[in-house]
């Protein structure tokens, strides 16, 4: 079958379709809307996906449904949007008109003051205020994650938060009103095929399935594969890098599948940190809290675990808890498809077992076995919305007498890779579940690992810590007592 | 004449919770920064080289692949300035706008790339090849005073007392040190200039900066022009906190050049890392500390040297150094004192204002003396700063010798240890930690004292500028600067109250140096002190004029002409004020005036260490509760409670604001925000991404805040309120004690943690290891 090429990208930009064929492949949403459109409420604070100030939603198909999402304009490339609907702050109100309830909350709770921020928290309020009218203070912190305020301390914009469901009724939002409509119009631009744009060093494309995909890659093996452009976004807006050409995985729903079997969970790779979550903590309760803390909501949004895995980072966040689950990628070339165990996949610091014109299709999660203890601990200098600095996942089997059948121990921020702790493990296996087991194993750490020092930790406390999440592990698995800061303590008081 | 009902009362007048000006604005987009003004058609984009050496000489530099990138229209070095290559706002001519021979910091400005866009002139300016020889460099406080690096300026030295003998008095003796880390401001809005040309020697430059005044000083000395050639314009900042003071000159003297040499419009944005690399942060400090004291805790003596890191240039770092050491007693009477400031030079970016200017530095070092003479005694710290405080007979006197005389710190502790249940709480938090060892609890009650006022006397100035129309709308403008902090709404309510109309007729707008000059920088928490007191007098001299057009017109007594709720009442007649006015117009009465305020009272001689630098004091106090993690260091504020001074507030609801933002600053420097420069002088936490400022995730899990209401402030100060910027910074020094508190709950309370700040996990989890094995020692030692 031969695939169909269209060389224009269309989307909706507020209340209208946009157009383009002229368009760099590293042209980030943010630029576009400031400089291009002369749409300035959206502002740049930080260029990286980390302050939150150009936070815009986009609302985008899965399966004919529509769905509104938090994103960061800095690190969106334009080439990503098509079939999307871009909603800028510009839009909320009417020029004269009122405010939007979100906007009113917030003047009402004097949620503002320097205001450069404030675009953007409204429009993570906006995010949030669709997927849920009435958050708790837990579910609003969450929502916020990826939006810094430098004047206010926060309380009065988690006042408006909870003020806005007082102020508007979700039912009249146009957003969600027209929401049909929108889709038809969405649904409208997906003609099935396959879009370039731009040659040589602006070649970008949008294979239009995942088997164009594999072709595009074959023919391209240098290509940049963007999928949430969390990472690859750095690298333009950061490290001026040429990039092209980009492939850009906007339509291959099918690489947003998640499929659940009697085995365990498979993601496909183009499934995003925010679509990956009711079933990740379904299965795996204990990915909850690490799932909670990834970058802030417009980067699990955007950002895949595929790609998480893919970048080959030492510190993603992912990785160690994925390891210690024994889980497997499954990497496709052309119409060729092998599986690798995901410790395999890293084979040393920016090296992956990636061949050119390889790409990672699908990431396997194995259910846990009986008698297993599994635990995964992200270590920060801030709480959420921080880069590892040591990130230690464990999985223990247990045999009926109490002993360690099976240990796999893995570790982000400790080695150029995520890597195993083979020493620690091999001290923990056929002994007794028991503190001085642990105690005796804790010295093999400084045989498995030699972690550097930097701007997130030293070498000194990455060892230490390293050392303490082992015990942090035991101490929960005989629980008693408080063992972790109480994160609800606000409820008691 | 119409008989009008009085109506109660105006809406939007002083002490009343009146929302920002610009709120409606900040929460659809509409409010325009720098960035968002239309260009003019042509308009070029200019970007800084950046030094890629912390000390080294230039060689040579090589141009020629720079030149050749794409939209490059021309690179501005030293040789392009037509005027003086400095802009050191202390007047030492050590500042350059474009460094040249040597570079003295990694990312100092050596040139700046003029494209036709910003994006080709960023990636333009990395083309350049540059030769260096590197020369030895120090980034680190106590390496620069080893390698025998020179103070930046003259140091200052606070003395009183008999130093001697109040430590041969001292019973107990304790001697420490500690680091207190710096701060980027992390303004939302980075710096950004946008320079537009005009006729023969003009120029208007929109400057995000604090000091529009010295913006244009110093881009007429960079041009070579006189400043009535230069007009400086800000609408708004996204935020400020001290980081536009001085650090906006840079931007706004290069993009002004640029539009002279091109005769075009200019603008200049550095990218956030660029930013954070070549513009000045908080300093950080080393404190040198030796106390005494009886066996009770009463201090009888201090003597303490604090030694900051000052960066290649003297910038503000004089006067933050000297706010230092007038902070350093906070609440506290130290009988015989000698504090001592070591403004150091080193290889990193010129530090500079940020809010509290030297002063939480200070404070922090005092209390972290407070907290190790509580060790010493093995008391509560709350016990020890009580025994303390300033009052009673003979123990007014500050280190330099200005007496306290509105000292009400006994009343705000009292009131929040009541609110906060803090003895009760403290007692929980001790029964918590015996049950408990993994997870360890503290509390601290720590209290603030601010002096209000710029230490340079001539800075408490300010001029206002008021315009009514004949329809009776006010056009108002002042030289202070709005960045967030709600300026133009309480001195626009100040307005209102004098003319008693709405507020809704009053439009403030933009700060510009053509309207009101010679201004001072809106920073020492002064914005609304000066500028309401200046805007007040604008307009009480625009009233007397009316009210003897009054009474002359209307044949009544000067008494008997009253501004009233949006009426003029002349003897027993009302006239709408809009009405009033007109018939002011037809009589020729100037409806404009500059108004004109200088703080009374202050002097200061700083070779002496003496005076009266501050007009008066803001006070409050903080109480936080903490939960730490002792195997990982992480911990989370469960509590905070707040009870904060703002004198007789002209808007509660933005002085809540204020309190509460800077709460959860202050605790943000203490805390997760880490400065971390690498072996080759490169400061690598540049971005959000590796530099941790708090999130909303991050603030108190409880946090009770409040206004001391019933306090009025004893100096005639506009409507008796207090300034508010500063002063709750340092309420975030809470926390860091009660870390400490948890921390120390290892050892049974006996050994002193001195985690010094920032307290990250890192440091808090080290200290608890150092002190789990001092215990074991002592416990050793003991056994």
């Amino acid at each position: 079958m031969t695939i169909q090429i269209r060389n224009t990208i269309r989307f909706l930009l507020n209340h209208r379709l946009v157009e383009l064929s002229d368009v760099s492949a590293v042209q980030t949403l943010l630029d576009f809307l400031r400089i291009d459109r002369n749409l300035r409420g959206t502002k740049e604070g930080c260029a990286e996906g980390d302050c939150g100030a150009c936070t815009v939603l986009v609302g985008r198909l899965l399966g004919g449904q529509l769905k509104y999402e938090s994103v960061n304009a800095c690190i969106r490339f334009v080439g990503s949007l098509d079939g999307c609907h871009v909603v800028t702050v510009d839009s909320l109100a009417t020029p004269g008109g009122p405010l939007h309830p979100v906007q009113q909350a917030m003047v009402q709770t004097h949620a503002s003051q320097c205001g450069f921020c404030t675009p953007g928290f409204v429009m993570s309020l906006y995010g949030l205020w669709m997927e849920n009218a009435k958050p708790s203070v837990t579910e609003i912190e969450k929502a916020l994650q990826g939006n810094l305020c430098r004047c206010t301390g926060y309380a009065a914009i988690i006042r408006a938060a909870e003020a806005i469901s007082t102020i508007g009724d979700l039912g009249k939002d146009p957003l969600f009103a027209e929401r049909d409509r929108i889709a038809g119009e969405l649904a409208a631009l997906q003609d099935g095929r396959r879009v370039v744009i731009g040659e040589g060093a602006e070649l970008f494309m949008l294979p239009a399935s995942v088997d164009d995909f594999a072709d595009v890659l074959e023919a391209n093996p240098k290509a940049t594969i963007v999928a949430g452009s969390t990472d690859v976004g750095l690298w333009v807006t950061k490290f001026m890098r040429d990039i092209a050409p980009v492939v850009h995985l906007t339509h291959l729903e099918e690489l947003r599948r998640i499929t659940v079997d009697d085995k365990g969970v498979t993601l496909g790779a183009g499934v995003s940190y925010a679509e990956a979550y009711p079933v990740i903590t379904e299965h795996f309760p204990q990915l909850r809290e690490l799932w909670d803390r990834i970058g802030g909501q417009q980067v699990r949004n955007m950002g895949t675990v595929g790609g998480n895995i893919a970048n080959g980072s030492p510190i993603g966040d992912t990785p160690p808890a994925l390891i210690a689950l024994g889980a497997s990628v499954t990497l496709r070339k052309g119409a060729r498809r092998r599986t690798v165990a995901l410790e395999d996949f890293f084979i040393a610091y920016g090296k992956q077992d990636r061949e050119p014109g390889e790409f990672v299709e699908a990431v396997h999660i194995p259910f846990l076995e009986a008698d297993t203890s599994f635990a995964v601990y992200k270590i920060t200098k801030r709480l959420d919305e921080d880069i590892t600095a040591v990130c230690g996942a464990f999985r223990l089997t247990f045999d009926g007498a109490g002993e360690v059948a099976d240990a796999v121990i893995a570790f982000g921020g400790m080695a150029g890779t995520p890597k195993r702790a083979v020493h620690v493990e091999a001290a923990l296996k056929g002994k007794a579940w028991q503190e001085p087991t642990v105690e005796q194993a804790i010295s093999a750490f400084d045989q498995d690992f030699t972690p550097l020092t930097d701007w997130r930790a030293s070498a000194e406390y990455r060892q230490l810590v390293a050392k303490n999440l082992l015990r942090r592990f035991y101490l929960e698995t005989q629980a008693t007592g408080n063992i972790r800061i109480d994160r609800n303590i606000a409820v008691a008081v | 004449m119409n008989v009008m009902q009085p109506i109660d009362r105006i809406r939007g007048g002083v002490h009343e919770n009146e929302r920002h000006e610009s709120g409606h604005k900040h929460v659809s987009g509409t409010a325009e920064y720098i960035d968002d003004i239309p260009e003019p058609a042509g308009t070029l984009h200019g970007y800084l080289g950046l030094s890629q050496r912390a000390h080294a000489d230039i060689l040579s530099i090589d141009f020629d692949a720079v030149s050749a990138s794409e939209g490059v229209i021309g690179i501005l070095t030293a040789d392009d300035i037509p005027g003086e290559n400095d802009i050191s706002p202390a007047h030492k001519h050590d500042d350059p706008v474009f460094a040249t021979g040597k570079v003295e910091f990694y990312g100092q400005p050596m040139f700046a790339v003029i494209a036709t866009s910003r994006e080709a002139a960023r990636r333009a300016a990395v083309k350049v090849e540059v030769e260096y020889r590197d020369l030895p460099h120090v980034t680190d406080v106590l390496e620069a005073a080893a390698a025998n690096y020179p103070l930046v300026i003259d140091p200052l030295k606070l003395e009183r007392g008999d130093i001697e003998a109040g430590f041969a008095k001292a019973k107990n003796i304790v001697e420490g040190e500690m680091r207190i880390g710096g701060q980027d401001h992390f303004y939302l809005e980075s710096q950004i200039s946008f320079a537009i040309p005009g006729e023969d020697d003009e120029v208007l430059v929109y400057s995000s900066t604090q000091h529009p005044s010295e913006t244009q000083h110093m881009v007429a000395t960079v041009l070579g022009v006189p400043s009535n050639a230069v007009t400086v314009n800000v609408r708004r900042m996204g935020g400020g906190f001290g980081g536009k003071e001085t650090q906006a000159n840079i931007f706004a003297a290069v993009a002004a050049l640029a539009a002279k040499k091109y005769r075009c419009a200019v603008k200049v944005r550095p990218d956030r890392d660029d930013d954070m690399s070549a513009t000045g942060k908080r300093h950080d400090f080393h404190v040198d500390y030796k106390v005494g004291f009886d066996d009770e805790g009463r201090i009888e003596a201090v003597d303490a040297v604090f030694a900051a890191r000052c960066g290649f240039s003297a910038d503000l770092s004089g006067p933050v150094t000297d706010r230092a050491l007038f902070h350093a007693d906070n609440c506290y009477f130290y009988p015989n004192v000698r504090l001592r400031s070591k403004p150091l030079k080193t290889n990193t970016v010129s530090n500079t204002a940020f809010r509290g200017f030297g002063g939480p530095q200070g404070m922090v070092g005092g209390e972290r003396m407070i907290e190790d003479v509580a060790y010493a005694v093995g008391k509560d710290p709350l016990e020890i700063r009580k025994l303390n405080f300033y009052g009673g007979e003979g123990r007014n006197l500050t280190p330099y010798h200005q007496t306290v005389e509105d000292n009400i710190i006994g009343r705000i502790i009292e009131e929040l240890e009541t609110s906060a249940d803090y003895a009760a709480r403290r007692e929980a938090v001790i029964a918590f930690n015996r049950e408990n060892h993994i997870i360890k609890r503290g509390i601290a009650l720590t209290p603030v004292k601010f002096g209000i006022s710029f230490t340079k006397t001539e800075y408490n100035q300010a001029g206002a500028l008021v315009h009514v129309y004949t329809d009776g709308s006010i056009h108002l403008n002042h030289g202070g600067t709005e960045m967030g902090q709600g300026l133009y709404t309480k001195v626009a309510q100040v307005v209102a109250d004098e003319f008693q109309v709405d507020l809704d007729r009053i439009k403030v707008t933009a700060t510009t140096t053509g309207k009101v000059p010679n201004t001072s920088a809106t920073a020492a928490s002064s914005g609304s002190d000066l500028n309401g007191m200046a805007a007040a007098n604008a307009a009480q001299q625009i009233k007397a004029r009316l009210v003897r057009f009054a009474a002359e017109r209307w044949n009544v007594a000067e008494a008997d002409v009253a501004f009233e709720p949006n009426t003029v009442r002349i003897g027993a007649e009302r006239l709408p004020f809009g009405e009033f006015i007109k018939l002011a117009y037809g009589a020729r009465i100037q409806l404009s005036a500059a108004g004109f305020y200088k703080t009374p009272k202050i002097h200061w001689n700083r070779s002496e260490g003496r005076g009266r630098p501050f007009f008066y004091y803001a006070y409050g106090a903080s109480c936080s509760e903490v939960s730490v993690d002792t195997l990982t260091g992480e911990y989370q504020v469960d509590r905070t409670d707040i009870l904060h001074d703002v004198g007789r507030s002209l808007n509660p609801a933005l002085d809540l604001g204020q309190v509460e933002g800077a709460f959860v600053q202050g605790m943000g420097w203490l805390t997760t925000e880490e400065l971390w420069w690498d072996a080759k002088g490169r400061l690598r936490t540049h971005a959000p991404s590796t530099y941790k400022i708090p999130l909303a995730s991050d603030r108190p899990r409880v946090f009770n805040v409040r206004l001391a209401e019933w306090s009025v402030n004893r100096e005639e100060t506009i409507r008796r309120s207090k300034a508010v910027g500063e002063p709750p910074f340092m309420l975030g020094i809470s926390v860091l004690e009660a870390l400490s508190m948890a921390a120390a709950s290892v050892a049974e309370y006996r050994i002193p943690p001195r985690i010094d700040a920032p307290a990250t996990p890192e440091r808090v989890l080290m200290a608890i290891e150092q002190l789990r094995a001092a215990a074991r020692q002592g416990a050793v030692a003991q056994g």
